[in-house]
């Protein structure tokens, strides 16, 4: 039996509108991949997080115990949970991911920080100001608590002089391009993708790559934001082939992340399926969003590589790319 | 079974948000689209929205939650529905009703 819905949306608004994350981490653990990469604090142009990587081990803890709680009869105390997380940061106390597990996804948000210094882009970070985005509370329907947030990063924005943001996942992207604009009165922050700011610089290549991998698009890049040749002529760039998928680019078939935090079965089995229809074509897999990297890498169980797109890109602009031979090498 | 219309929800659901159900020509190609593969999803679930059939809007809250948010129904829809914001806007009302 899945959570009682209401519970689940109310303790996620709860935490939005108290904490200003639906998942409240820590500023030092949101913030710990920047550590040693001399990022300036603010700017008028900023690497803009929205924590959406840093996040993902804690969402999988909280989704291994939901699914336990889920199958106990504890699941009808869900109100009572919701009363208590007021008071208490819940995801504080029950889901406490360790280091490497949190250094898995850490490492995404370093390696585009690195890829755009070797651009030579000029970009800040807001360390500890640099907030979730609110788009889960968003997808639910809680409007009037991701008003409020929308606003509460909007004036962290203004605040602090951004002028333009360059995000790293599409749910961030396109909360802040998108969704933003409509909640918030006088918003005009450009916002735009890494992956789009590499694609019109062009990707300072050291050593290309070679290999052929498949390409998992996000549902929200591709359908919600355009973006879909973006990661391809970069990987291209890199010297990568991308082997196109059944359900490619605009057609892309959801990886069932969004369904995870309800409903992890249906996630699961839309999941196994994508990932059938990515391994038919090669075994290694490029995804950009971080939800469908958690989902799909679930789902394969080590039967197929899924990397983010970051890890490759780097590769080939730094001299890992001379020993990772990663490609078309063995499945981990 | 007894079905409760509400002549006021359609505009409880526009002043939520851009609601454009009425737009939807009931042609299929969304169900037909929707890796979930929920027949009531998203054609006969805007038919009881447009309709006001409350409860039977209430009574799918499990399939509204479920949706991805995908928009694979809606890149394939003929009249152009804006599917996931009715969705979302759906989602919204459910949560002020405390279904
Ligand atoms: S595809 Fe569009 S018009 Fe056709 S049933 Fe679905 S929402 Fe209605
Ligand atoms: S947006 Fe929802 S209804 Fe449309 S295809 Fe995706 S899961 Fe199905």
């Amino acid at each position: 039996m899945p959570l009682p819905v209401r519970d689940v949306v109310g303790i996620l608004a709860d935490n939005l509108r108290l904490r200003g994350s639906v998942l409240p981490i820590p500023a030092r653990r949101a913030t710990a991949w920047a550590r040693d990469l001399g990022i300036p604090r603010g700017g008028e142009t900023v690497l803009y997080t929205g924590q959406m990587y840093q996040l993902i081990p804690y969402i999988e803890r909280l989704v291994r115990l939901e699914q336990r709680l889920g199958d106990s009869p504890l699941a009808r105390f869900s109100g009572v949970a919701r009363r208590a997380n007021r008071l208490v940061n819940g995801v504080a106390v029950v889901a406490r991911p360790g280091a490497s597990e949190r250094a898995e996804y850490d490492r995404i948000p370093a390696n585009v920080a690195r890829l755009l210094q070797k651009s030579g882009v000029a970009f800040g970070y807001l360390y500890e100001d640099d907030l979730y985005s609110g788009a889960l509370a968003h997808d639910l329907g809680a409007d009037e608590a991701v008003a409020a947030h929308a606003r509460r990063v909007a004036g962290v924005l203004r605040k602090r002089g951004v002028r333009e943001v360059i995000t790293l996942d599409p749910h961030t992207t396109t909360m802040l391009r998108t969704v933003y604009p409509k909640l918030v009165e006088g918003y005009d922050v450009r916002v735009r993708s890494y992956l789009e700011v590499l694609a019109e610089r062009g990707l300072p290549v050291g050593v290309p790559l070679s290999g052929t991998v498949t390409i998992h698009d996000s549902c929200v890049y591709a359908r919600y934001e355009g973006i879909v040749d973006e990661p391809r002529r970069l990987l291209a760039s890199a010297g990568l082939t991308v082997a196109e998928p059944e359900n490619a680019g605009q057609w892309t078939w959801c990886c069932g992340g969004p369904a995870e935090s309800l409903f992890p079965a249906t996630a699961a089995a839309l999941a196994g399926k994508r990932v059938e229809q990515l391994r038919a074509v090669a075994p290694d897999c490029v995804t950009m969003c971080p939800i469908c990297l958690v989902n799909l890498r679930k789902a394969a169980n080590g039967t197929m590589r899924l990397r983010d797109i970051s890890d490759h890109l780097l590769d080939a602009v730094t001299e890992r790319g001379a020993s990772a031979a990663h490609v078309g090498g063995p499945t981990p | 079974m007894s079905t409760l219309v509400s002549s006021g929800m359609i505009h409880q659901l526009e002043a939520i948000g851009p609601f454009d159900a009425e737009a939807c020509m009931n042609c299929g190609v969304c169900t037909a689209t929707c890796p979930l593969g929920v027949d009531l999803l998203p054609r006969r679930l805007f038919r009881y929205a447009a309709l006001g059939l409350e409860d039977r809007v209430i009574q799918s809250s499990q399939a509204i939650f479920s949706c991805l948010l995908c928009r694979a129904c809606e890149a394939s829809c003929p009249a152009g529905v804006h599917i996931t914001e009715n969705m979302r806007v759906l989602r919204h009302w459910l949560l002020q009703e405390g279904f």
